[in-house]
């Protein structure tokens, strides 16, 4: 997957997760929570269906690493590579 | 006249109702229902078992709701949440002034957990059972409190809430919870009856299924049965009943639609068997309400029937009210159970509502689909069919009973 595919891929899930949100103005270098109404329950929502739909785990260390769409990119890029 | 309750500040009324029944979304429209014979029962598709018969509910989540609470959140926590709402628009309180310290909750289940656990099993075997994928909202949406905790979530409410645990005797234990709160001081409103998610799980059909207590038939509408000759099991629905429980004085002095007054009420157990009524101790439980409303049974106007059409339950009811009703030529008998199903742990708060507003049009709704009356469920003034208008009512007894041999009984009066 392409970082830009990895940004659509992560707003999709939001898309699901926090259905009430207007996504389409999302700025893809400010952080999520800063944006959006997420809370942590959301945030492992997101590890979780990362999890279930590319098969990659996010171990709790990096979860700081999920901040903003450019940051899950960068973040992910590596093990979405072959996605 | 009622004996031994008591002065205006120890006396509890209602003065709100809100409800989702399968049937009906508001009170108007259940009780509307309930006098033109409508019934709410549908096929319904359920996993594992495919069509079943069940009361479903088609109320809107989101009039009350963002979608994300209805997403994280359980269906009997919607339903607790819209019944909760609609109860305090019902009771015109400004509930924005109130003081949400003294707000309580309390809401009876017949169970709960069981809807949750399941689908998280089933999302759990599309993953080879590895527990990874066991989703961290598992533990909020089967806590106990749940239904009642979500509610003070939506409504900001910081007063005591739980859920009362009483099998099908639990639309009437939520209530009672309600008014024990209110008379012990500890709330001001007490949001209290019960509600029902248990039609999202296809445990409750198949476990009724085993016990050969799982109603069939060809035409839904037809299915719940009570009292009837050819019935043949339970309907299983959902569903969700609260009322605003008050002081009189409260309710007084703000001005408030008083729909009834709480005039008595037991709860007792069987102590005998885990599914088989005990008819003595439920004559026990409607005489200890009736003493602490001070009123004799012939001064009850209308018996709200538990008879869920199980062959042996209905009639252990009947028995039970035989003896306690013996010479009572006023009193007139119905059941609710054969419009919109068994509603578990809604079923005795639903039953009770739509009855309340025959203290206003003094009509008892009946009981439907008895198309030949069971002998050993003969009573006297046993509404069937076609509604009964009465001179007046002046006093309503509901009763519910569940698993496990538990049995409560509310008794309300006109205002």
């Amino acid at each position: 997957m392409t970082n830009d595919q990895i940004r659509q891929a992560i707003l999709q899930i939001i898309s699901v997760i926090a259905p009430d949100e207007d996504l389409t103005h999302v700025k893809s270098d400010v952080p999520l929570r800063d944006q959006l109404e997420l809370d942590s329950m959301d945030f492992l929502d997101i590890v979780m269906e990362l999890r279930k739909r590319y098969g990659v785990e996010v171990p709790e260390a990096d979860y700081g690493q999920l901040a903003s769409l450019d940051s899950c990119a960068a973040y992910l890029a590596p093990k979405l590579k072959d996605k | 006249m009622r004996g031994n309750l008591l002065n205006d500040h120890r006396r509890i009324v209602i003065t709100g109702v809100g409800l989702t029944s399968p049937n009906g979304n508001t009170l108007a429209e259940y009780r509307a229902n309930l006098l033109k014979g409508v019934s709410g029962v549908v096929w319904f598709e359920t996993r594992y078992m495919g069509k079943v018969l069940a009361g479903v509910c088609t109320y809107d989540p989101l009039k009350y709701q963002m979608k994300k609470e209805v997403r994280r959140g359980t269906r009997a926590g919607s339903i607790s949440i819209y019944c909760c709402q609609e109860a305090v628009a019902d009771a015109a309180l400004d509930f924005h002034a109130l003081d949400k310290n003294r707000v309580g909750v309390y809401l009876g289940i017949t169970e709960h957990g069981n809807v949750e656990t399941e689908n998280e099993i089933y999302n759990l075997s599309r993953f080879n059972y590895d527990t990874k994928f066991w989703s961290h909202h598992h533990n909020p949406r089967t806590v106990a409190n749940s239904p009642a905790g979500e509610v003070t979530l939506n409504m900001a409410i910081t007063g005591p809430h739980y859920t009362i645990g009483a099998a099908c005797a639990a639309g009437n234990a939520g209530v009672i919870q309600g008014v024990q709160m209110l008379l012990l001081d500890e709330v001001d409103v007490a949001l209290a009856g019960g509600v029902s998610e248990s039609i999202h799980t296809f445990g409750i059909f198949a476990s009724f299924a085993s016990q050969g207590a799982l109603a069939s038939h060809p035409d839904p509408t037809k299915a719940s049965r009570p009292f009837d000759r050819d019935r043949n099991g339970i309907v299983c629905s959902e569903g969700g009943c609260v009322f605003v429980l008050e002081r009189l004085e409260h309710a007084e002095a703000r001005g408030a639609r008083i729909y009834g007054e709480i005039a008595g009420y037991h709860m007792n157990s069987d102590a005998s068997d885990f599914v088989l009524p005990n008819a003595q101790r439920h004559v026990e439980c409607m005489q200890a309400a009736l003493k602490r409303a001070g009123i004799a049974s012939q001064d009850i106007d209308i018996v709200s029937t538990h008879a869920t059409a199980t062959p042996l339950g209905d009639i252990q009811e009947c028995q039970a009210l035989r003896t306690v009703f013996a010479d009572c030529p006023k009193t007139h008998f119905n059941n609710t159970k054969s419009f919109i199903g068994h509603a578990m742990g809604a079923a005795g708060a639903l039953e009770l509502a739509g009855n309340l507003p025959a203290f206003e049009d003094g009509i008892v709704h009946p009981t439907i689909n008895v198309d030949h009356l069971d002998p050993q469920c003969e009573i006297p003034n046993l509404v069937l069919n076609t509604p009964k208008k009465l001179p007046r009512v002046d006093y309503i007894l509901n009763n519910s009973s569940g698993m496990l041999g538990i049995n409560s009984v509310v008794i309300v009066n006109r205002v």
